[in-house]
């Protein structure tokens, strides 16, 4: 009997989860807590609940300890979380703000990104004037056929030998147009055809010696930096230089990889991709710009993702555990205490209510702790990972947005709710006779 | 050892406790478990006695950079290579052009400079005598259900045929049986023929070139010299070389993928924080609720020494118990996880060196959470103690 009272309230526990988990919008939670709260002032349950709530609060502080356990313990489960979470949530972000709906990426047809394609100077002149494409005030379109290729530099702080690869983008006069949020901030924009680069400001920080005025070696060859560029996305944490200069350093000739033009406005992309398929001289794959890099990051991102939320799933296990241990020992330690108010006529609701609300309570207080440390130290912590589909490292900041930290409180609830839902049951359950008989 | 079956009795005097401890100790030994694996995972590649005497020539100017075919000879005759493979990236995908298989194009005799991994010498000959032959991962053939001699489609995200086509059709001659940790990374991969991927690639695509060259040397400990020996045959010219021991590079590929071990440290930080204060709080409980009956014992005449080894032993056992448990859960756990990321994650299964530092660390935080406790159990005072005050 007590055995299948128990998996049928484990099931609905279950149920419950899941219905926090995936369906549950803050306002949704708020209309919840204003329902409750006019539960406890208006109905005499709610008061009565409210009355055994507070008793047990004030006895909180006799058993600090063991109450912060619950506290310490969720803490760390939402720290952690949260940390992991804004992780992959900054590693998206930071492919989701490059590029815009209204400038649109070619590649040859089957390439997974910009490195493996490669686009001959006949298809370049093709996709350049094709229907669709924006043009500057003398007519000429405005698109830059670009070239995707990496450097091995050294790391800043690394040892001696130590190398990383940077992603170096060959672009034509226009990459500026195309790109409005790409701004010089030290130095000057490099002049076509001489070897000189601008850093993105994220490559800066990465790598050793990329002060404007200092030289660098890209093979055999002596570049200069002369400037850096800020841009608040993937750009950062390119080196860009003149498209002939760079082609010719890496020996393609006149093919490039990639070709971005400006659309005349987001809605022209289906004119323009009708237009190079309708083309028999062309075999190409066509997006906006948003879209391509925003696709790039969703392989990685899931990765971060599942594993942030399986290290929380782990952690969260303890942290229930530990909560049903302190809550068991809470009950048990005011077994009496309850007994008696039941058997002066308490029902078993306001009993139960008060030991949720008391582990819900602390629960809170753990995620809000956890949620808030996170955000100290984790918020704008940069990072840096081999992505996909480039050539080179992106430097990425962590984000610890409202979203990540409310979903850090609903796990925390979650906990509180689970740890305290057994204990409190147990507590209204018991037979008045043996509490009161017990030590 | 003649006090086990007390300790035992003491420590489930209350079982519920106990038990929603042991499972919190296990969660996290659990999570220690698995996130160890990862960290070796990353640690271990590359690094192997093989590994040690195999060089990485490359470009210097980038990875994606290739290399004249004709310096293979010149490498050939630095004093103190055996051998010299080379192979190229040839960027396959099966199916969807986002579903990758890491497929190089390799000479002949590439795989003998791997002797870790494992090929039957009817799969090598079915290899070199088969033009559009593969030798193909344990892994991957799983994962696809790919049998020996089947006829599979790859397309190329980079290299077209003379047709202009990229999809490619290839037949499996072969297996490649990885069998040291450090080379799993060949249970996931194909193999095919560079001079069938150099005869059959669209002109101006790859013109005679390779990726990077793999030497083997005849002795370890001139691998560095080696190294610099191979670089300076290229020095100043256009495509100059960048030699690294595999170890080394795999190293550098790892750093720059990310900090797993700051990762995994940092979590671990946080996961057994919370387990000391959790497994403490259930220590003092103990403690204090047997007040009387560790009096009782002293009485009995066992020594404040006697009882403080108690307490320790007690709680030792606890989280050893528990963190047991764990990591074994985490054994057993490892190879699902590694199944059911589709190869994406190949994760070691918990090696000795795992399960040594996994009992130190519960030993350690079994004594330091029961030393207060164990501290308080030793002062007690036997009349205050069964007076209750």
């Amino acid at each position: 009997m007590n055995f299948l009272f128990n998996l049928g309230v484990s099931l609905l526990l279950l149920v419950a989860l899941v219905v926090w988990g995936w369906l549950m919008p803050w306002y949704v939670v708020l209309a919840l807590v204003v329902i409750f709260v006019a539960w406890m002032a208006l109905s005499l349950r709610g008061r009565q609940a409210a009355s055994v709530t507070s008793v047990g609060i004030s006895t909180l502080r006799q058993r600090l300890g063991s109450s912060s356990v619950v506290v310490i313990g969720i803490a760390g489960v939402v720290g952690v979380l949260v940390a992991l979470l804004a992780m992959s949530e900054g590693y998206s972000e930071t492919l989701r703000n490059t590029g815009s709906e209204d400038t649109a990426i070619v590649l040859r047809g089957g390439s997974a990104s910009e490195v493996s394609s490669v686009l001959t100077h006949d298809n370049i002149v093709v996709i350049e004037q094709a229907a669709g494409v924006a043009r500057d005030k003398q007519g000429k379109p405005i698109a830059s056929g670009e070239i995707v290729v990496a450097a091995n530099l050294p790391v800043k702080g690394g040892a001696t030998d130590e190398e990383g690869s940077v992603q170096v983008r060959g672009v034509g006069e226009q990459a500026w147009a195309l790109r409005p949020n790409a701004k010089i901030i030290a130095g000057r924009a490099f002049q076509p055809g001489m070897r000189e680069l601008v850093v993105g400001q994220g490559a800066q920080r990465q790598f050793a010696g990329l002060q404007p005025g200092h030289e660098v070696k890209l093979g055999t060859q002596t570049w200069t930096v002369v400037g850096v560029f800020a841009s608040g996305d993937a750009y950062d944490s390119e080196i860009w230089g003149d498209e002939n200069v760079v082609a010719d350093t890496y020996r393609r000739g006149s093919s490039r990889t990639s070709v971005i033009v400006k659309l005349t406005d987001a809605k022209a992309l289906d004119t323009f991709k009708a237009a190079l398929a309708a083309d028999p001289r062309l075999q190409v794959d066509v997006d906006t710009t948003l879209n391509y890099f925003s696709k790039q990051s969703e392989g990685m991102s899931k990765v971060m993702r599942i594993m942030g939320i399986t290290v929380g799933s782990i952690m969260a296990i303890g942290a229930i555990f530990g909560a049903l241990n302190t809550m068991f020992a809470a009950v048990a330690a005011r077994a009496r205490e309850i007994a008696t108010l039941r058997a002066i006529g308490f029902r078993g609701v306001p009993v139960v209510v008060a030991v949720m609300l008391e582990t819900m309570m602390l629960a809170l207080l753990g995620g809000l702790i956890g949620g808030l440390l996170a955000w100290l130290i984790f918020n704008g912590w940069t990072a840096s990972t081999l992505a996909t589909g480039t050539t080179g490292q992106l430097a990425f900041t962590f984000k610890v947005t409202p979203a990540l930290l409310w979903e850090g409180l609903k796990w925390a609830l979650a906990i509180g709710f689970v740890g305290g839902l057994f204990p409190a049951l147990r507590a209204a359950r018991l037979p008045v006779t043996t509490a009161l008989r017990e030590l | 050892m003649k006090y086990f079956h007390l300790i035992w009795a003491a420590l489930f005097r209350r079982k519920t406790r106990t038990i929603l401890t042991l499972v919190s100790i296990a969660a996290a030994f659990l999570l220690f478990g698995m996130l160890d694996a990862v960290r070796t995972s990353f640690d271990q590649a590359g690094k192997s006695a093989n590994g040690a005497q195999r060089l990485q020539t490359g470009s210097k100017l980038s990875f994606i950079q290739p290399l004249p075919q004709g310096l293979g000879e010149k490498i050939a005759t630095v004093p103190g290579v055996k051998s010299v493979a080379y192979a190229n990236w040839f960027g396959g995908a099966y199916q969807d052009p986002h579903n990758q298989v890491f497929t190089f194009a390799v000479s002949d005799n590439y795989i003998d400079q791997y002797p870790e991994v494992q090929v039957s010498d009817d799969a090598r000959k079915a290899f070199i005598n088969t033009r559009i032959g593969i030798l193909v991962g344990e892994k991957l053939l799983e994962k696809y259900n790919w049998k020996v001699g089947d006829q599979i489609p790859l397309q190329s995200n980079i290299f077209p045929q003379q047709n202009g086509s990229k999809n490619w059709t290839f037949q499996i001659v072969g297996v490649l049986h990885p069998t040291d940790q450090s080379v799993a990374f060949y249970g996931q991969i194909i193999l095919m023929h560079w001079k069938y991927f150099d005869d059959a690639v669209m002109k101006g695509y790859n013109n005679g070139q390779v990726g990077w060259y793999v030497t083997r040397v005849k002795d370890v400990n001139q691998a560095d010299q080696v190294a610099k020996a191979i670089d300076a045959l290229s020095a100043n010219s256009d495509h100059e070389t960048r030699t690294q021991t595999e170890a080394a590079a795999t190293a550098s590929w790892m750093k720059q993928l990310a900090d797993i071990g700051l990762i995994v440290g940092s979590i671990m930080g946080a996961v057994f924080f919370t387990l000391l204060l959790l497994t403490g709080n259930t220590m003092m409980q103990a403690v204090r609720e047997r007040t009387s009956e560790l009096a009782v014992l002293k009485t009995l005449g066992f020594s404040d020494r006697g009882v403080l080894a108690m307490v320790l032993a007690e709680s030792a056992l606890l989280v050893v118990f528990g963190g047991v448990i764990g990591i074994a859960l985490a054994a057993a756990l490892i190879p699902i996880v590694s199944a059911g990321s589709g190869g994406f994650l190949n994760l070691p299964t918990v090696g000795a060196s795992s399960w040594l530092l996994g009992i130190s660390l519960m030993l350690a935080i079994g004594l330091v959470v029961g030393a207060i406790p164990a501290w308080r159990a030793m002062r007690l005072n036997i009349v205050d103690a069964l007076a209750g005050r």
